[in-house]
């Protein structure tokens, strides 16, 4: 609780909270909200926006129905974007507790690894790897935290470095405890918060990523997603562009929302830090 | 480094559940396996897996990228015939992006918390948000179809027959939409980096000392903070320089630039395996360089590191 009153302290804060709590409602409430498949046939096709008040955003080529598109994408954009954070971030906080922990031979050889990772653009590695094997849900976030997870890495990597040479890391070694026990105990509960800190803006990335990928046709065929939307719509981009601003709007608005709540949420925790 | 790089995309791309041939079956409507089995045999992919690492390997030092399947020419070729384009983009994107964003930070980081440095902080927080293709299409929709100002796609305009300085600002005018695209999206980084930087150096000693000095605020500004800032964005442009490049591949793709990222998009529907890898090892040996220059600018802005300080 002490943490939301924290984060709502600021109003841009406050409005990413917002923002984000409103589109995992909507994202949860999805079959509610437009219940059937958004992928039916709903109307006319090319149904201008504003026109008809039971399709508020008009209906694409096929006739399907642009809200429910939208509604249905958040679904799939935020759990995408989510899970790839999580993922990334979970591995990459592993190896780099390994490296930390372990040092010499074992810490050099992971951040080779991870160079290696941070010099290949990321994109090219998720087209790569969605295109060889194919292209579904699970592939997709695997794809786009291959991408992701050397920076948290190489973060926790030097979280660890600089903690392990504390006092209380010391004293603890010196009381007899064992090695495993001072890197769960001690070290890894000190060298998360920053981590975390960075999550918001890999899940922002993420999402951002899942978009691209889908308009370039690499995403799950068989769900709705925005950057599908935007790339169907530009098909007749010169007669009906709004089938392809809508679906954009969404994702600028719910990356925007991660950004502000991801700035309250390092100021929170700086400021939780300055208070110890 | 690189060798990881090269070991890690090959057992990528050998986890693919088909390869070219199949592909290429699939484009000409079908084959008979012996087709298949003898054209494996002339790509050298019925070999195991350790041994074509090998030989991609060796010839990797002889600088050759290998045959691509779906072009068949060698990917070395391809590759240097497109990687213009993309530098030119890349380029531009970066001088103008790098340019555009540090100037407009100093803007807003010389009274931070001002309504001047709010705004320009929310709008670049929004478009920072945007994704590029998204951005590229908007921009087409109101420059190239309403406006008709400035052409949808391409490089240049086909079969012209311009030279010299009409060609010159005829691709110029080609690439004003893309690279406003990529730019302005990374202009907002930059902006971001460079306002915070400068919000934290006003806190630092040697301004207080040069504004107790009485120093007017126009030089603290440029001299003593924006300077102080510069750096960190410069160490950002060297981490930013892969992402950019991924960031091209959509904006390639969106005005049909003939460049890399498109070569990429192509290999990845071709299946061209030998094609996809060759593009993944050259962008990898291109971040490197970028990052190398960027060592040396860094060494020759920061005094700490090695160079001395001139005209400060």
């Amino acid at each position: 609780m002490k943490v939301i009153q924290h984060l709502i302290r600021t109003p841009e804060s406050a409005i990413g909270l917002g923002i984000l709590v409103l589109l995992a409602l909507v994202a949860l409430l999805a079959p509610v909200l437009s219940p059937g498949d958004p992928l039916r046939i709903a109307a006319r096709p090319l149904l201008a926006p504003f026109t008809d008040p039971s399709f508020p955003l008009g209906t694409d080529r096929l006739g399907r129905d642009v809200l429910a598109g939208i509604i249905h994408g958040a679904r799939t954009s935020l759990a995408v974007g989510i899970a790839a954070a999580f993922a990334a971030i979970a591995f990459g906080f592993c190896i780099g507790l390994t490296a930390g922990f372990a040092g010499g031979l074992v810490d050099e050889a992971l951040m080779r690894v991870v160079d290696a990772f941070q010099i290949v653009p990321s994109f090219l590695l998720a087209l790569a790897f969605v295109s060889v094997i194919g292209a579904s849900a699970p592939v997709v976030v695997i794809a786009i935290s291959l991408g992701a997870w050397a920076d948290p890495a190489r973060l926790t990597r030097a979280q660890v470095l600089s903690i392990r040479e504390r006092d209380y890391v010391a004293s603890a070694r010196v009381i007899g405890m064992h090695p495993v026990e001072i890197a769960l105990k001690e070290i890894l509960p000190n060298a998360l918060p920053p981590v975390l800190a960075l999550s918001a803006i890999i899940v922002a990335a993420a999402i951002l990523t899942e978009a691209a990928l889908s308009f370039l046709g690499l995403g799950d065929p068989n769900v709705v997603t925005w950057g599908s939307m935007i790339a169907e719509g530009r098909n007749i981009l010169r007669s009906s562009p709004s089938l392809s601003i809508f679906p954009g709007i969404a994702l600028i608005v719910t990356v925007v929302g991660v950004y502000l709540f991801s700035e309250g949420l390092t100021k929170t925790l700086a400021g939780r830090r300055a208070e110890e | 480094m690189l060798l990881i790089v090269v070991v890690l995309t090959f057992l990528l791309l050998e986890s693919a559940s088909g390869d070219a041939v199949d592909a290429y079956l699939l484009s000409i409507g079908g084959g008979d396996a012996a087709v298949a089995r003898s054209l494996r045999q002339a790509y050298g992919l019925d070999q195991s897996m350790a041994a074509r690492l090998w030989l991609y390997l060796s010839s990797l030092m002889k600088l050759d990228l290998g045959w691509s399947i779906a072009f068949d020419r060698p990917v070395l070729d391809l590759v240097v015939e497109r990687l213009p384009n993309t530098l030119l983009l890349m380029g531009s994107a970066t001088a103008l992006s790098f340019g555009l964003g540090s100037a407009l930070g100093i803007v807003a980081g010389a009274r931070p918390e001002s309504p001047r440095d709010r705004v320009l902080s929310t709008i670049s927080l929004i478009l920072y948000a945007i994704p590029s293709f998204w951005l590229g299409l908007v921009l087409s929709i109101i420059f190239a179809v309403q406006l008709r100002w400035l052409p949808t796609s391409g490089i240049e305009t086909i079969a012209s027959g311009k030279a010299g300085l009409a060609r010159a600002a005829d691709i110029a005018r080609h690439l004003v939409l893309p690279v406003g695209a990529l730019a302005l999206i990374y202009m907002a980084l930059f902006l971001r980096v460079m306002r915070s930087g400068m919000a934290e150096a006003w806190q630092l000693d040697f301004v207080l000392f040069a504004r107790s000095k009485g120093l007017s605020r126009t030089r603290i500004v440029l001299r003593h903070v924006a300077r102080n800032a510069l750096l960190p964005l410069v160490t950002m442009l060297g981490l930013q320089s892969a992402a950019m490049l991924g960031g091209s591949v959509v904006i390639e793709s969106i005005f049909s630039i003939p460049g890399f990222g498109r070569l990429a998009q192509e290999a990845v529907s071709g299946r061209d395996a030998p094609l996809l890898m060759g593009i993944i090892i050259v962008s990898a040996v291109l971040v490197i360089c970028v990052n190398l220059v960027i060592d040396i600018v860094y060494a020759a802005l920061d005094p700490r590191v090695g160079a001395s300080e001139s005209g400060g």
